[in-house]
């Protein structure tokens, strides 16, 4: 389970969050909406401690998020924005580095590789360097990297962005999976139709701010709106570019 | 601690897949002060060669208008070699590189000798041809003595005393042998034993800090449940481990480089044995983790991987700076310089190049100095990487 109590932070003279409250519980996939700029990332960041908060606090599975706490961090998988994954290293050894990291020993990891490897169809790029690798094999290797450790609870950052139809699906099925075996699940997007199709519960985040939590179903009856879609417009109050 | 290690093997392996990098950090960097270094003895010691007794070949065009400076050349060991032609015949020998220095002896020389008129000689030289201008020197050098032999006649033929000439003599004593000149290049090895290891590490220290940053591969390292301190050590140990073998590397080829040479001719017993060039290692070794920290922290603080690389590119001047001021303040080696980093090593190395004893307690001084303030430089790096900060 994921909490964000009362998040706030700022950058200069900008205020990226302005009081973020929301849960993600375990068996349920979250998706975090909102515009660009409208504090996701700084968010999901604050909850995976590479970024501190300036006031309120972030928990997870009840342990307090912090850069000193290793323990709140071992039970997150991570996949940022951009996958980020080393380029002189194959697929097996970017997960495998990560499964070190993680704690598990050389046999351990090489063995869980091996299983993710399986599970995430990437038998032809598990060798192959990280270098040229597609949006498609980029997103795979890096959510092979954020299961490595088996963590309870995943963070997404716009996993969708940038992968073709047939991923998005390959990706939808397999959090689906993840999700029925009792993972909690978070991930960011700006895309409403993706937020609609996969997530069990939408927290809308505009300007550094939760406006609204519930069903993607509750959402859209609340709005008054046919569609998901505008929903959000009404929601955010983002009318037009 | 076994997060350490990991994190150490895989930037040391990574740092191993980039070949451009191996060869710039542990061939080229490392190389290039002994080739350097042995290129410049290997020089100085043929310009020792050159001396006053060597015999100079000298083309003289229209040598027979002056037999006595013939004479008088050829008794000062210069080999006279006669050539036809006028002015454009010599700049000709001398641009098609036929003849180093030409001698130009015009149709009146004689009748204005003979005249007591002041009679011209052409030398032809080349002084962007390195070496050469030295030849033209001691040429000129003679002609010189040459028209003051024959003012000295003239004047005590007249009944004026000669030293009327000479109210001021000055006498140049240059008391440099060809050994300190070799000494003051000899001195410059510790320097360049540095530079290449500063070298050896900085890639590493760009790439595993800023590098990472840029990649977007630091964001999902620093939410694995690692402390960040550990995440750090590994990368410095990764830095340092590239920092050693520079070194080890540069000072092996430059004790073999410099074992080539022949040194004794300078009467130095310089002293290149592997024993050295382990010893040289060894009290250079410790100023390894002062600047991988160094090093790392700096390319941690900058916003991008350029700017680290420009910012690294002045570091690797910081420990010429101790140097300058031992230099210019005239310093000579005691205990008390043993506590600052770079000079110590500096002198320590040099000591050990000319076997000289050196005393133990300076070697302890020397490290320990080092090792402190690398590990009080540590905080601030560690402190960077807990923050936020580290992330641009």
């Amino acid at each position: 389970m994921i909490e964000a109590h009362g998040l706030h932070k700022r950058f200069g003279a900008v205020t990226a969050l302005a009081g973020v409250d929301f849960r993600a519980q375990d068996g349920r996939i979250t998706g975090l909406l909102g515009p660009n700029g409208a504090g996701k990332s700084t968010t999901l960041r604050i909850l995976y401690a590479t970024l501190a908060a300036d006031a309120g606090e972030a928990r997870v599975d009840g342990e307090v998020v912090s850069a000193d706490n290793t323990a709140a961090r071992a039970r997150i998988g991570v996949l940022p924005h951009n996958a980020g994954l080393y380029p002189s290293l194959s697929a097996r050894e970017n997960v495998e580095y990560f499964g070190r990291l993680a704690g598990l020993t050389r046999i351990a990891a090489r063995a869980r590789a091996d299983e993710l490897i399986e599970m995430l169809d990437m038998q032809d790029i598990a060798t192959r360097r990280a270098k040229g690798f597609s949006q498609g094999q980029k997103i795979r290797t890096a959510l092979a990297r954020a299961l490595v450790h088996a963590p309870r609870n995943l963070i997404l950052d716009e996993p969708t962005n940038g992968l073709d139809v047939p991923a998005v699906r390959k990706l939808r099925s397999l959090l689906v999976k993840l999700r029925d075996a009792g993972h909690c699940i978070l991930f960011s997007s700006h895309v409403m139709q993706e937020v609609a199709l996969l997530c069990d519960e939408a927290v809308v985040i505009t300007a550094g701010r939760v406006v609204a939590t519930g069903t993607p179903e509750a959402l859209r009856e609340r709005a008054g709106s046919a569609s998901f879609e505008d929903a959000f417009v009404a929601l955010t109050g983002e009318g037009g570019i | 601690m076994r997060a350490i290690l990991t994190v150490f093997a895989k930037e040391f392996l990574e740092n191993l897949r980039d070949r451009r990098t191996v060869l710039t950090a542990l061939l080229l960097g490392p190389l290039f002060g002994p080739i350097f270094f042995s290129v410049m003895l290997q020089l100085s010691l043929d310009r020792s060669r050159v001396g006053a007794d060597e015999t100079i070949q000298l083309q003289v065009i229209n040598g027979d208008a002056a037999p006595n400076l013939m004479a008088f050349l050829k008794s000062q060991r210069m080999d006279i070699v006669a050539a036809q032609g006028n002015a454009e015949k010599a700049r000709d020998l001398i641009a098609t590189r036929a003849s180093r220095l030409v001698l130009e002896v015009p149709a009146d020389y004689a009748t204005r000798l003979a005249a007591a008129k002041p009679a011209a000689l052409r030398l032809y030289s080349d002084s962007s041809r390195t070496g050469d201008e030295r030849y033209a020197d001691r040429v000129a050098g003679v002609l010189a003595r040459y028209s003051q032999q024959i003012a000295l006649q003239r004047l005590t033929l007249r009944g004026v005393d000669p030293q009327l000439l000479s109210p001021v003599v000055v006498n140049r004593v240059d008391v440099s042998t060809p050994a300190s000149r070799a000494l003051l290049l000899l001195g410059m090895m510790s320097f360049f034993i540095v530079l290449s290891m500063l070298t050896g590490g900085m890639y590493l220290a760009i790439d595993t800090t800023v590098g990472e940053r840029e990649r977007g591969t630091l964001e999902p390292l620093l939410a694995t449940p690692v402390p960040r301190t550990h995440l750090l050590l590994g990368k410095l140990m990764a830095t340092c481990a590239y920092m050693l073998l520079s070194l080890s590397i540069t000072t092996v080829a430059l004790c073999a480089a410099l074992g080539r040479l022949d040194l004794e001719q300078f009467g130095m017993s310089a002293n290149l044995t592997p024993a050295t060039a382990l010893s040289i290692i060894a009290v250079t070794a410790p100023l390894v983790p002062l600047l991988a920290a160094l090093m790392t922290l700096i390319a941690a603080w900058t916003k991008s991987a350029r700017e680290a690389q420009a910012w690294l590119s002045i570091v690797q001047l910081l420990p010429t700076v101790p140097l300058v001021f031992a230099s210019l303040l005239n310093l000579a080696p005691k205990l008390s310089l043993m506590l600052v980093p770079s000079l110590s090593q500096h002198f320590l190395i040099n000591q050990l190049l000319r076997a000289e004893p050196v005393d133990p307690l300076w070697i302890i001084a020397s490290a320990a100095s080092a090792l402190l303030l690398g590990a009080l430089l540590l905080w601030p790096v560690a402190r960077l990487y807990r923050s936020e900060r580290v992330l641009g």
